[in-house]
């Protein structure tokens, strides 16, 4: 753990110096949308690192409701808060490329109301915890909501596509192409989205630290009041 | 197991029936926020009847939240939860009678705000009523399982009467979403088109009525 602690932000930094390179250097600009597609790099890893979040949420609120591990909760705590970080990031990269594009900053379309959905419901996670503090019962009141979200998700997914919708498909082809024409292009995306995944990989781990140290902190309050 | 519900389902109706707190608040919410609603979108006659999915809906389930959390006030109030998890039902047993309960207070309900949406909102609903009623009972059996979850653990949480809406209000959208396109499907006289509505429906209302009975333990136990 020690190790993989001390190594993860040395490889978080060195491959996102790498994806730094490959964006603004390396890669073609794309034909059509020009420059403003770069940010493509930036909000689909974002993307995904979210969804890995909040599946990690779901996991270890699981294994905290089946086992009572504190280290369940305090992963489920700071993957949430991580998670929402990168959705934020994922709502705020995407008007960016939408406005040009389509012509709005916003529409209703399936993705973006799936987004910012989930944003919703984990933004509601973090009020839960912030409520109600410390306290064993908010632990698994929030374990429960991390599993029913993630249960959510694939009916909000189903049911978001009764919408109508604009958005593009990124590696599918199923609608004619992907748009990612340039093999660089793919490889481009990995190494971002490996990038941006070691980033939350280690914030949080950062954030785990300290919600162990805060716990210490209470633990030691509580000793002290008793001497 | 099931007389445990049923003694659940009754000892909470009888609550109503004797202090009707719920479904006056349901009542008069139910006219006001169709009322609202209406008055914000002012549809000239002719689109009105287009507005009556999303205006039923979005008044179902803003009165359901707020009606749902008076059952666990009250027994909360007069620390009737104590009394509860003192009894030899098993927590399941609980959270169905409960979830039965809140079923027929939110039925009660949609019985009493759809005619006002097809009477302000010009909607024909009289020949497609069957399919309306299965449409409406499938996101109110949704909705209850969902919210008698969340009302149990947010009745002891601080900030309560924010908390409940705004973890179920995201949570709840496959309900909004699909309660509206097979309301709109079956306003137009068939579910021909609506598979994939009354689909969404069914899978939220299975997932969470499971997730429901095997979950209600971990928020009602001290």
């Amino acid at each position: 753990m020690r190790v993989l602690d001390a190594l993860l932000p040395w490889a978080a930094l060195v491959v996102m110096l790498l994806a730094q390179w490959l964006i603004f250097v390396v890669v073609p600009t794309e034909a059509q949308m020009g420059i403003v597609q770069r940010i493509f790099y930036f909000h689909v890893p974002a993307a995904w690192a979210t969804f890995l979040c909040f599946f990690v949420v779901a996991g270890a609120s699981a294994v905290y409701l089946w086992k009572g591990s504190r280290a369940a909760d305090r992963l489920a705590l700071a993957s949430a808060e991580v998670g929402v970080l990168f959705c934020t990031l994922v709502l705020v990269t995407g008007p960016i490329w939408a406005r040009p594009i389509w012509g709005v900053w916003w529409t209703w379309d399936p993705r973006l109301t799936m987004t910012v959905i989930l944003w919703a419901i984990y933004a509601g996670y973090l009020m839960l915890r912030a409520f109600g503090g410390a306290d064993e019962a908010v632990a698994r009141y929030a374990a429960v909501l991390g599993i029913v979200g993630v249960l959510d998700i694939p009916v909000i997914r189903v049911s978001v596509r009764l919408l109508h919708g604009i958005h593009p498909a990124v590696l599918t082809t199923k609608e004619g192409g992907s748009g990612l024409t340039d093999p660089m292009m793919r490889t481009t995306l990995y190494v971002a989205s490996l990038a941006m995944l070691l980033l939350a990989a280690w914030l949080v781990a950062l954030r785990v630290r300290t919600a162990r140290l805060e716990a210490e902190v209470v633990g030691l309050r509580r000793e002290l009041d008793h001497v | 197991m099931w007389r445990g519900v049923l003694t659940v389902l009754e000892k909470d109706l009888r609550i109503e029936w004797r202090t009707k707190e719920s479904l006056a608040s349901f009542v008069v919410l139910g006219v006001l926020l169709v009322v609202i609603f209406s008055v914000a979108i002012d549809p000239s006659p002719q689109d009105a009847p287009r507005l009556a999915p999303a205006v039923l809906w979005a008044a179902f389930v803003f009165t359901g939240l707020l009606g749902i959390q008076r059952g666990f006030v009250l027994e909360r109030e007069n620390d009737c939860l104590g009394g509860l998890l003192a009894s030899p039902l098993d927590p399941a047993v609980l959270y169905l009678g409960k979830l039965a309960a809140n079923v027929v207070l939110l039925a009660v309900m949609q019985a009493l705000v759809l005619p006002l949406v097809a009477v302000l909102l010009h909607a024909e609903m009289a020949r497609v009523l069957p399919a309306l009623i299965v449409v409406l009972l499938l996101g109110n059996l949704g909705f209850a399982a969902l919210a008698t979850l969340f009302a149990a653990m947010t009745v002891r949480a601080r900030a309560r009467e924010v908390m409940l809406p705004v973890l179920l209000l995201p949570l709840l959208v496959p309900v909004l979403i699909g309660g509206v396109k097979a309301t709109e499907a079956a306003l137009r006289g068939g579910f021909g088109a609506a598979v994939g509505a009354l689909g969404v429906l069914v899978a939220f209302d299975a997932i969470f009525v499971v997730a429901g009975v095997l979950l209600f333990e971990q928020v009602i136990r001290d």
